[in-house]
C-alpha cells in the first residue's frame, strides 16, 4: 500500500512542480510526464504482487472530516482496474509529451499538465478508496480536473460549449451517487465501505438503479452518453485517449463496487443492463458509422464498448439469479475482459487519431486519404486496433466477445427467460460487430488507404519516436491479450470470487471450462499466421522472374482518375445509415445542380445526437424558461445574498430543533 | 406432440409473414387463399384418427369457400376496380415483417398464460390463433387500399378459426358456420362497396374515404 | 488422430473448386447449352498461378496481403467445420463464434483490399459486403444457436454429429426453418443469385466480383480458391443439417456428405437457372426475412 500512496504522492508533487514552472512550458512537461512514468512503475508493483500471490492490502486514517477517513485497500477488483490505468497513463503522458510540443509557446502547457496529473491520481483514489466520502470526493476531483483537461483549447467556441455539457452531465451523475451513498450510508450507518454488506429487498434495487443512472452518466449508458461525443473531440487526443480508455470505466468500476454491496441480484438487474447494452452498442456504433469527424467517430464507439461491456455485466448478473455458475462466472470474465481490451485499443485508437490530427491539421475523415503510405508505423497500429475493435480473432477484443458468447451459448439450453435474454445478447452482439468491421473499415480504409483526397495529407509526415513508441506497445499488447489469452486467466479467478460472491473453487472450476477454448483460439490464431505466412512465400516464389508491373487502377478502364472521385467515408456508410434513417436521422443539405453546364451543387450531411436533439434539449429549455421566472431572486445585490444565506441557516436550524 | 400439426401452424404464421411481406395485391390475395385451405386442413391433422363424414363435408365446404369463391371474388373487385395493383402500406415491409415476429413472441406469452377448458392438442395453437387475428388487423390499420382491408378480415376468420380448432374440439363446426356466414357476408358487402366506391372516386384508396367527413381541419400553413 | 478430420480438409481442399463446375453445368443445362468443362475452375486457377502481376500505384501491402489473410482464415475455418456426420480436426465448445468471426476476418480484409484501390467502384463493392453481412451474421448465429438449444452441444462438430433422423422427427418445423436461414444466409455471403450475381456485367450492380476488379494474376487466384472454400464451408453447414443420414462408417459418411455437397451445387445452379437477382435495395430485406426465420424458429423451439 505504501508503495501505491507514494505513487500517489509523486504524482501530486509532479503535477504541482509542473504548476509552479508553468512559465517554462517545456520543463514543467518534463517534469510531470517524468512524475507520471515512475509514478505508474511504483504503483504497478502492489498490482503485480497481488496477482501473483493473492496479497490483499489495506490502510487506513481517521480524519476530522465527519464520516470520513481515508481508508484504502487493494483488493481484486481495485487491482484489476489500476492495471489499465497504470498503464495507458503512462503511455499517455510520453505521447503526450510530444504531442503538446505545437502548444508549448502559445499556452501555458504546465497547468494542462497539472490536471493530467490530477486526474490520474484521482482516478487511483476512486477505485482504492473504501470510505463514501472519500471516494465521493475523489470523484469531484477526477470530474473537474478533466473538466478542465478537456477545455485545454478553451478559446475555440465548440470546445466551450463541450466542456459546460461535459461539466453539467457530471454533475448530474454525481448527484445520483450522492444520494445512493447516503442511502447505502443510512442503512449500515456508517461511509465506510466495508460496512455496507448484503442490503437486500426494496431498497437494493433502488440503490442499483441509482447507480446505474449514477455511474451510467461517467461510463456513457445510452441516454445519459452525450457529453462523450462533444468532449472527446474537444480534449488534446492524449487525454482523449485517458478518458476514452479508462476514466469511462470508472462508472463501471463504480457499479461493479455497489453490486458487490448488494444481495442476490433479481432477474430483471441482468434484464435491465442487456437492455441498456444492446441500445447502447447498437446505437453507439450506428451513430458512429454516421459520423465524419475521427474523435467523434471514436468517442460513439466509446459508447458502444460500453454497451459491450454493459451486456457482459447483464449476463453475468443474469447467471447470478438464475444460479447458474457458469453464465455468471463467463458474463463477468467477459465484461471485465473488455474493459482491459477497450482500454488498449480505444487508446491506441485515440492515439493513432492524435498523430493523424496532429500531421493533417483536420479531423474530417473525408478529406484525408492514403496516410498508410506516408505513416506506415501508426497506420499499421490503427489497422491492429481497428481490427481488434471489431472483434476479429485473433486479436484481444475476439476474447473478450467471445466470453459474452460462449456465456450466451450456454445460457441457450437454459429455461425461457435466461434463454430469451441470451439469444438477444447474441444477435445483438453479431449486430454490433458487424457494424463495427463496417465502421472501422470506413474508417481506416478512407483515412489511411487510397489517395490523399484534398491537400491536407499532403505532407504527413511518420511521428517521431517518443510518440510513436505508446502506439507499438499498445498494438503489441492487443495482439498479446489475445493470442496469450489462456496464461491471463488466472488474472480473473483472483477477482471473481469477490464480485460474484461463488467460492474461489467455483470460480476456478468454470474458467477452466473457459480455458480449454481459448487455448483453441490462440492456437488458431497461430495458425492463420503459420498458414499466411506459408501462403504468403508461395506466392512470392511464384512471382519470382515473373513480371511485376506498377500502374493506374484499373477502375473498369478510368483513364483519368482523380483523388476526388473515390469513394468517400460518408458514401460507403450510406447504405446502413440510410437503412436505420428512422432512428439516426442524418440530415442532408443539397444544392442540386442546374441548368445545361450546372455550377454550384453540393451536398452535406450532419448526423446530431438525437437524444440531445430530441430529448435533452427540449427538456432543458423547458427548465431554462421555467427558471427565468426565479430571476428576480438574482440582482447582484450582496446585502440580499447574504440575507439568503442567514435565512437558509436558520430554517435549517429551526427544522432541526423543531 | 406430433410434428405434423406444428408444421401446419408454422405453415400459418409463415403465410402471415409473406402476406405482409408481398407488394402485390393479386399476390396477397393468392396468400391468404392458400392460408384458408391450409387452416380449413386443421381439424383433418389435428384429429386424424376420427375423421367423420361430418368433418369431411365441412373442411370440403371451407376449402371450397376460402380458397375458390372469396378469391374469385376479390379477383373480380380487384378487376373491375381496375386498381394499381401494389399494396401501398403505411408501414414498410421491413418494420412490418419485424411487428409481425413481434406479435407472434407476444402471442406465445399470452398463449402460455392464457387458461384453457381443457388440454389444447398442441401448445402452439393458442398463440398462433392469436398471432394470426393480430396481424390481420394489423394488416386493416397498416394498408391503405380497401381490398387489403377484405384480406385483413379474412385473415382474422382464418385465426378465429384455429382458435375454435382449439376451443371445440369435437363440435366447431357450429361456431365456425356462424362465423364463415358473417365473414362471407362482410366480403359479398366489401366487394360490392369497393366496386361502388371505385365508381364514385376512381379508385380504391381508403385515404379519400376521409373525404366523407363532415369536419374539415383548417388549412395548414404550410411551412418553408 | 482424427482420420475423418483429416478427410474433411481434404475434401474441402480438393473439392470445393468442383461445386463450381457443377454450378456452371447445372445453369448449362437449364439454358440448352453445352457449358463449361466441370473442372473449369481448377484449369482457371493453374492458368492464374502461372500469370505475373500488375499492381496500382495507389495500393499498400493490404491490397496483397488482404487475399492472403483471407485464405489463411479460411483454411483454418476448414480444420473448425465438420463435413457431415464426421467431426472436424479441431472441435471446442464454442467453435461455432470462432467459425463466424473468422467470416467476419475475411471480410474485413477483403473490404479493405478493395478500398485500397480508390477506385469508387470498389468502394462501392465493399460497401454493399458490410452492408448485407448485418443480418446475416445474426440470422446465422441464431440459426446455430437454436440447433445447439435442441442437440445440447456448443460446438459445430458436436451440434453435427447429434443432429439425426430422430430430431427431424421431433422438430421438423423448427429445423425447416433453419435450413431455411442457412440456405439464404448461405447464398448471401458467396454472393450467389438472388443477392448477387456472378455473372453480371456491369460493375456498378455487383458485390463480390466488384470488389476484385484490381486484383490479378496469382491474386486473383487466391481469391477464387478461398471463395471456392467459403462456399464449401457454408454450404456443409447446409448440408450437414438436412442430409441427416449416419452410416456408421467415416469413408462412407464422407460420400454421403460429398453427394449432399454436389445435390447443393445443383440446387444452386437451378435457383441460378429460374430465379432473378433481387433489386439491391430489396437485398436487405431478404436478409431480414433470413433472420426472421431464424427468430420464429426460436419462438416454436422455445417449448
Amino acid at each position: 500500500m505504501f508503495l501505491i500512496l507514494a505513487a500517489l504522492a509523486l504524482l501530486l508533487l509532479s503535477g504541482l512542480g509542473a504548476l509552479g514552472l508553468s512559465a517554462f512550458s517545456r520543463k514543467a512537461a518534463c517534469l510531470a510526464v517524468a512524475g507520471i512514468v515512475l509514478a505508474c512503475l511504483l504503483g504497478a508493483v502492489p498490482v503485480l504482487r497481488f496477482f501473483l500471490n493473492g496479497q490483499e492490502v489495506s490502510f487506513s486514517l481517521a480524519l476530522h472530516i465527519p464520516y470520513a477517513a481515508f481508508s484504502v485497500a487493494l483488493d481484486g477488483l481495485t487491482a484489476f482496474f489500476l492495471l489499465p490505468i497504470l498503464v495507458l497513463s503512462a503511455l499517455a503522458a510520453i505521447y503526450g509529451l510530444e504531442y503538446m510540443e505545437s502548444w508549448v509557446d502559445k499556452k501555458s502547457v504546465g497547468v494542462s499538465w497539472f490536471f493530467f496529473n490530477l486526474l490520474i491520481a484521482s482516478m487511483i483514489v476512486v477505485v482504492i478508496a473504501r470510505n463514501a466520502v472519500l471516494f465521493l470526493l475523489a470523484w469531484e476531483v477526477m470530474s473537474v480536473a478533466s473538466y478542465f483537461l478537456v477545455t485545454f483549447e478553451d478559446e475555440r467556441k465548440e470546445v466551450q460549449k463541450a466542456g459546460m455539457i461535459y461539466l453539467a452531465a457530471m454533475q448530474m451523475g454525481t448527484a445520483f451517487l450522492l444520494a445512493l451513498f447516503i442511502s447505502l450510508g443510512q442503512t449500515s450507518g456508517s461511509m465506510n465501505f466495508d460496512h455496507f454488506r448484503d442490503v437486500s429487498g426494496h431498497l437494493a434495487s433502488v440503490i442499483f438503479v441509482l447507480a446505474v443512472i449514477g455511474f451510467g452518466v461517467k461510463a456513457g449508458f445510452v441516454p445519459f452518453h452525450v457529453w462523450l461525443p462533444e468532449a472527446h473531440p474537444a480534449a488534446p487526443s492524449h487525454v482523449s485517449a485517458l478518458m476514452s480508455g479508462v476514466m469511462i470505466k470508472m462508472g463501471i468500476y463504480g457499479l461493479m463496487r455497489i453490486l458487490i454491496f448488494l444481495g442476490p441480484p433479481p432477474v430483471w438487474w441482468g434484464g435491465l443492463l442487456i437492455a441498456i447494452g444492446i441500445v447502447s452498442g447498437i446505437l453507439g456504433i450506428l451513430f458512429a458509422l454516421a459520423q465524419q469527424d475521427l474523435k467523434r467517430l471514436l468517442a460513439y464507439s466509446s459508447v458502444e464498448n460500453i454497451g459491450i461491456i454493459a451486456l457482459g455485466l447483464g449476463v453475468g448478473l443474469l447467471g447470478m439469479s438464475a444460479g447458474i455458475p457458469i453464465i455468471a462466472v463467463l458474463g463477468w470474465t467477459g465484461a471485465l475482459w473488455h474493459v482491459l481490451n477497450h482500454a488498449c485499443f480505444k487508446g491506441l485508437l485515440f492515439l493513432g487519431a492524435g498523430a493523424v490530427v496532429h500531421e493533417t491539421g483536420t479531423r474530417e475523415i473525408d478529406r484525408l486519404g492514403g496516410l498508410l503510405k506516408k505513416m506506415p508505423w501508426t497506420g499499421g497500429c490503427f489497422l491492429t486496433a481497428a481490427a481488434a475493435i471489431c472483434g476479429l480473432p485473433p486479436l484481444n477484443g475476439f476474447i473478450g466477445e467471445f466470453l459474452i458468447y460462449f456465456a450466451a451459448f450456454n445460457g441457450v439450453a437454459q429455461e425461457s427467460r435466461v434463454f430469451l435474454f441470451s439469444l438477444g445478447v447474441m444477435a445483438s452482439l453479431a449486430m454490433i460487430g458487424v457494424l463495427a468491421v463496417a465502421c472501422f473499415t470506413k474508417v481506416f480504409g478512407t483515412v489511411f488507404l487510397g489517395e490523399p483526397r484534398t491537400e491536407y495529407g499532403l505532407k504527413a509526415q511518420e511521428i517521431k519516436g517518443l510518440m510513436l513508441a505508446p502506439l507499438l506497445i499498445l498494438a503489441a499488447g492487443c495482439a498479446a491479450i489475445g493470442v496469450l489469452s489462456p496464461l491471463l486467466v488466472p488474472i480473473f479467478s483472483r477477482v471473481l470470487p469477490e464480485v460474484t460472491g461463488l467460492s474461489a473453487d467455483i470460480v476456478q472450476e468454470n474458467l477452466r471450462r473457459a480455458t480449454g477454448p481459448m487455448v483453441f483460439i490462440s492456437a488458431s490464431g497461430a495458425g492463420i499466421v503459420l498458414l499466411g505466412g506459408m501462403i504468403a512465400f508461395f506466392r512470392r516464389n511464384l512471382l519470382k522472374g515473373r513480371k511485376v508491373e506498377r500502374s493506374l487502377t484499373w477502375d473498369c478502364g478510368y483513364a483519368a482518375p482523380s483523388p476526388r472521385m473515390q469513394y468517400t467515408a460518408s458514401s460507403f456508410a450510406q447504405p446502413l445509415t440510410g437503412f436505420f434513417g428512422a432512428l439516426i436521422r442524418t440530415r442532408r443539405q443539397i444544392v442540386r445542380p442546374q441548368g445545361i453546364f450546372p455550377k454550384e451543387a453540393s451536398l452535406a450531411t450532419r448526423t446530431p445526437d438525437i437524444f440531445e436533439q430530441r430529448f435533452y434539449r427540449p427538456v432543458f429549455e423547458r427548465i431554462y424558461h421555467a427558471v427565468l421566472k426565479l430571476r428576480f431572486f438574482q440582482h447582484g445585490r450582496l446585502q440580499f445574498y447574504i440575507l439568503y444565506i442567514l435565512i437558509a441557516l436558520l430554517a435549517l436550524l429551526i427544522w432541526k430543533l423543531k | 406432440m406430433s410434428s405434423g400439426i406444428d408444421s401446419v401452424l408454422m405453415g400459418i404464421i409463415l403465410m402471415n409473414l409473406w402476406l405482409v411481406a408481398t407488394s402485390r395485391i393479386s399476390a396477397c390475395i393468392k396468400i391468404v387463399a392458400f392460408q384458408g385451405i391450409l387452416v380449413a386442413f386443421l381439424p383433418f391433422v389435428a384429429h386424424a384418427s376420427s375423421v367423420t363424414v361430418e368433418t369431411s363435408l365441412f373442411v370440403l365446404a371451407t376449402v371450397a369457400l376460402k380458397g375458390f369463391i372469396f378469391p374469385w371474388l376479390l379477383f373480380r373487385a380487384l378487376r373491375e376496380a381496375n386498381v394499381r395493383r401494389e399494396v401501398e402500406p403505411f408501414i414498410g415491409y421491413p418494420v412490418s415483417m419485424v411487428f409481425c415476429v413481434f406479435i407472434f413472441l407476444i402471442s406465445m406469452w399470452l398463449g402460455a398464460r392464457l387458461p384453457m377448458p381443457r388440454p389444447v392438442f398442441s401448445a402452439l395453437v393458442v398463440p398462433v390463433s392469436f398471432a394470426t387475428i393480430l396481424i390481420g388487423f394489423f394488416i386493416i390499420i397498416s394498408r391503405t387500399k380497401a381490398l387489403t382491408q377484405v384480406l385483413g378480415y379474412l385473415v382474422i376468420e382464418n385465426g378465429i378459426y384455429v382458435f375454435g380448432m382449439a376451443l371445440l374440439v369435437e363440435q366447431p363446426v357450429l361456431v365456425e358456420l356462424a362465423i364463415l356466414l358473417d365473414v362471407f357476408v362482410a366480403v359479398f358487402v366489401m366487394g360490392i362497396a369497393i366496386f361502388h366506391i371505385s365508381r364514385e372516386f376512381d379508385h380504391i384508396d381508403t385515404h379519400h374515404l376521409s373525404q366523407l367527413r363532415d369536419w374539415t381541419a383548417p388549412k395548414e400553413e404550410v411551412r418553408p | 488422430m482424427n482420420v475423418s478430420g483429416y478427410l474433411n480438409i481434404f475434401l474441402a481442399l480438393v473439392f470445393s473448386p468442383f461445386l463450381f463446375g457443377v454450378i456452371n453445368r447445372t445453369k448449362a443445362f437449364f439454358a440448352g447449352r453445352h457449358g463449361q468443362p466441370i473442372f473449369q475452375l481448377y484449369f482457371d486457377l493453374g492458368k492464374l498461378l502461372r500469370k505475373g502481376a500488375v499492381y496500382s500505384r495507389t495500393t499498400t501491402w493490404i491490397f496483397r496481403g488482404g487475399p492472403i489473410i483471407g485464405l489463411a482464415a479460411l483454411l483454418m475455418a476448414t480444420a473448425i467445420v465438420p463435413g457431415g456426420k464426421n467431426g472436424a480436426v479441431i472441435a471446442f465448445s464454442g467453435d461455432v463464434i470462432l467459425f463466424i468471426y473468422l467470416l467476419g476476418l475475411v471480410r474485413f480484409f477483403a473490404v479493405l483490399a478493395a478500398l485500397d484501390t480508390g477506385s469508387s467502384f470498389e468502394g462501392m463493392g465493399a460497401s454493399r459486403e458490410v452492408q448485407f453481412a448485418l443480418f446475416a451474421e445474426p440470422a446465422i448465429f441464431l440459426a446455430l444457436a437454436v440447433l445447439a438449444r435442441r442437440t445440447g452441444q456448443i460446438s459445430l462438430s458436436g451440434i453435427y454429429a447429434d443432429l439425426t433422423f430422430e430430431t427431424w422427427q421431433i422438430a421438423a418445423p423448427v429445423l425447416a426453418l433453419v435450413a431455411g436461414t442457412i440456405l439464404i444466409v448461405f447464398l448471401a455471403e458467396n454472393a450467389r443469385i438472388p443477392v448477387d450475381d456472378p455473372n453480371t456485367h456491369l460493375e456498378l450492380t455487383m458485390i463480390h466480383e466488384v470488389m476484385v476488379l484490381d486484383h490479378g494474376g496469382v491474386d486473383l487466384g487466391i481469391i477464387l480458391y478461398a471463395s471456392a472454400l467459403k462456399f464449401w464451408l457454408l454450404g456443409s453447414l447446409f448440408i450437414g443439417l438436412v442430409v441427416p443420414l449416419r452410416t456408421g462408417n467415416a469413408g462412407l459418411d464422407a460420400v454421403v456428405f460429398l453427394a449432399g455437397m454436389t445435390v447443393l451445387g445443383i440446387i444452386v445452379g437451378a435457383v441460378e437457372s429460374v430465379m432473378a437477382r433481387v433489386r439491391l435495395l430489396k437485398v436487405p430485406n431478404l436478409l431480414l426475412v433470413a433472420l426472421l426465420l431464424s427468430v420464429l424458429a426460436l419462438i416454436f423451439g422455445m417449448r
